[in-house]
């Protein structure tokens, strides 16, 4: 896939402190990448370091082909928007939107052109004449989309552009993002700590932490081998179920946990000559059953429910197994209740192996 | 109306739990005949407050005695101010007028004497005005860039200037009155207006900054980084979008600005020579200079008028003064 940005050895600090190491990352033409992370893990840096917003320490930065390192941000075909909207209050939706291009002295006709068609992909037509106060927090969203729309850039960057609204309306505007993006397929790189919209919108989700990529990778494929424990225990919700214990080989390889052996023969390690050591074993609340289905299992475990939250669609229960606090995610209609005895079970298969000190996949 | 359906529902589904509980049905049933009747005896709906209670009293007291203090002294300068001196030598100052008599407000203005001349506080108001607007407009204008450059613009060394321009603000004006008469006479402006009006806008710089840089930091600074996005540079993004978003913040720098430089004295005494003199200078001169009968009217006159320019202010800006002083967050 051509590139459309390549990051090189990107480095950036504030004094002494260190926000980005040595980045280095290659976003394909028409690709969706997420950078998602916990705040302070420098995705909103990275995302200001390609807007040229921040001045970077070391590394380059190419748009299109472009080193545009030391360029200004309007000169770099970016259109970017903010998580607070960053509307100017004092001009209506038409001046918010032709701001941009006033500035890069676009002839007038050509103005009115692009404003009208960025409104009308974005259905903001009726709102043009009206200043941001007098807009609900999704239209000014909308609003600020297409400030970027209208310069046709190339590189579409949203740094937490949902972050402000309510559940209800972040998932419609989630949608129309993803639409827009199988509509223009320009790049976008996205910036969130949610993971349901970095599962939802990405092409590949860059999962980063202290300044660096963790992993970069589709969403199935992070949901499904996570590179590591962090990686693992940040994306899924409720989180991954973790045992410590050791891996051992003898009659196969097995993971040993207090009294629980839980066999290997199926699991798919990444280096095939693995020698046994500590670990960790993850399993996720959606890979176990409980039950009558928990029977045919190859591990089952008996517990006994001390939560249920009902859901709806699921019903997620918190099991007590020999002292360990398990995560299962139930039918909708389950009927379980605290204080029930209950067998649950899974196939070691779908687990994750981490290594106990690096913490990395096995 | 249209509520009670609804009302009446929930009472019946109520009456429903009650019976599936096994309750006295009917006296339940009895008990709840409407919603309104649900109210029990004892405390319901608003608490009462006394109007005459032993806060409301040190409250208003408190105010009601403070309002006088001030007060006091404003209306006896007015009835002073429309007596005649025959009334005032009666003594009761704080009788009304018998006979109102604008006389002294015309001498006030015109007619009355300094040591120097006779043309009254005209001359000093004229004065005052051409050093006032040079001086507001320029020192505002300034220390809205400095402000600006200083919250959004971060450059090297920008801390330091600030600190250095923030410190300037606790050296009293004592320390630099006679290094300023040098300077002034140096470069050939001490004893001019426009001498006064850079003194003015110099003085005037470290708050009114403090003021601007504060209350742009406050400004998101996504709008900021938007407006970059957007191509524009360090003055379009000044004029186009912070001064536009910042009305408040000006009207408090304006008043702060001519009332103290009206209200100034000091370097209006110092910088400037007689025929130049400010108001405030002038009407000094004037109550002070006594020729025969001390004219407490024309006085009291005077120094109302002199007083009126920042009351008018006041009274024009005073909501939009409380906005911008209370103006953290902008809201997009």
């Amino acid at each position: 896939m051509e590139a459309s940005i390549s990051i090189k050895n990107l480095s950036l600090s504030f004094g002494a402190l260190d926000v980005l190491k040595d980045l280095n990352l290659d976003v394909g033409r028409g690709e969706f990448l997420v950078l998602l992370g916990s705040s302070g893990c420098g995705k909103s840096t990275l995302l200001n370091c390609i807007a040229g917003l921040l001045d970077v320490s070391g590394g380059q930065i190419f748009i299109g082909g472009r080193n545009v390192t030391w360029e200004e941000p309007s000169k770099r075909g970016i259109g970017m928007v903010f998580q607070s909207y960053a509307l100017y209050p004092q001009m209506t939706v038409a001046g918010n939107l032709s701001f941009g291009l006033k500035n890069a002295r676009v002839p007038k006709p050509e103005i009115e052109e692009r404003v009208a068609r960025a409104a009308k992909i974005l259905q903001i037509e009726p709102l043009l004449k009206r200043k941001p106060a007098a807009l609900s927090g999704g239209q000014r969203q909308r609003a600020a989309i297409g400030r970027a729309l209208v310069r046709d850039a190339d590189v579409f960057l949203f740094d937490e552009p949902l972050s402000n609204l309510d559940a209800k309306l972040r998932a419609d505007l989630r949608v129309e993002i993803k639409q827009l993006h199988q509509k223009l397929s320009n790049t976008m790189i996205y910036v969130t700590h949610d993971q349901i919209e970095a599962m939802t919108l990405a092409d590949r989700i860059a999962i980063m932490r202290g300044g660096r990529i963790l992993q970069l990778a589709s969403p199935k494929e992070i949901y499904n081998r996570p590179a590591s424990k962090y990686v693992a225990e940040f994306i899924g919700s409720p989180t991954m179920n973790f045992f410590e214990g050791e891996i051992i080989s003898g009659d196969g390889l097995r993971f040993v946990s207090g009294g629980h052996a839980f066999p290997l023969e199926d699991y798919a390690f990444l280096d095939s000559t693995f020698q046994p050591a500590p670990a960790w074993f993850g399993i996720r609340p959606e890979h176990m059953v409980a039950g009558d289905p928990a029977d045919t299992a190859p591990v089952r475990l008996q517990g006994r429910v001390e939560l249920v939250e009902p859901l709806g669609s699921d019903t997620l229960a918190r099991v007590k197994v020999d002292g360990h606090l398990l995560w299962v995610r139930l039918d909708g209609q389950a009927s379980v209740f605290p204080g029930d005895d209950i067998q649950v079970g899974f196939d070691p298969a779908r687990a994750n192996l981490f290594d106990k000190t690096t913490e990395d996949r096995l | 109306m249209t509520k009670t359906p609804h009302l009446l529902k929930n009472s019946l589904k109520y009456r429903a739990e009650a019976g599936a509980a096994g309750g006295d049905v009917s006296l339940r049933l009895a008990e709840v005949p409407s919603e309104a009747a649900r109210v029990e005896n004892g405390p319901a709906g608003r608490k009462p407050r006394k109007v005459l209670s032993r806060r409301n009293i040190i409250v208003y007291g408190t105010l009601i005695v403070v309002c006088l203090y001030y007060l006091l002294p404003l209306y006896v300068m007015i009835v002073t101010s429309l007596k005649g001196m025959p009334e005032i030598r009666i003594g009761n100052i704080f009788s009304p007028p018998l006979e109102v008599t604008f006389q002294p407000w015309v001498k006030a203005w015109a007619e009355a004497c300094t040591g120097l001349n006779c043309d009254g506080l005209s001359r000093g108001f004229f004065n005052s005005v051409r050093i006032l607007i040079p001086s507001v407009i320029l020192s505002i204008v300034i220390a809205s860039v400095n402000g600006y450059a200083l919250a959004n613009w971060r450059f090297k060394g920008a801390d330091t200037f600030f600190t250095i321009l923030i410190v300037g603000a606790f050296i009293p004006y004592q320390v630099m009155l006679y290094p300023l008469v040098i300077m002034l006479r140096e470069i050939g402006l001490y004893g001019s207006l426009t001498g006064l009006v850079i003194v003015h806008t110099i003085f005037g710089m470290p708050i009114l900054t403090l003021l601007f840089r504060n209350y742009f930091a406050s400004v998101p600074q996504e709008l900021f980084k938007a407006a970059r996005v957007d191509g524009a540079g360090f003055w379009r993004i000044y004029f186009r979008i912070m001064v536009p978003m910042s009305l408040p913040i000006f009207v408090v720098a304006m008043i702060l600005q001519v009332t103290g430089i009206w209200n100034d004295f000091l370097f209006g005494v110092v910088y400037t020579k007689p025929d130049l003199y400010p108001m405030t200078v002038q009407l000094n001169n004037i109550v002070n200079s006594t020729q025969g009968v001390k004219e407490y009217n024309v006085n009291m006159a005077a120094t109302i008028l002199t007083g009126l320019v920042p009351l008018t202010v006041y009274f024009i800006s005073g909501k939009l003064f409380v906005r911008g002083i209370a103006a953290g967050a902008v809201k997009g």
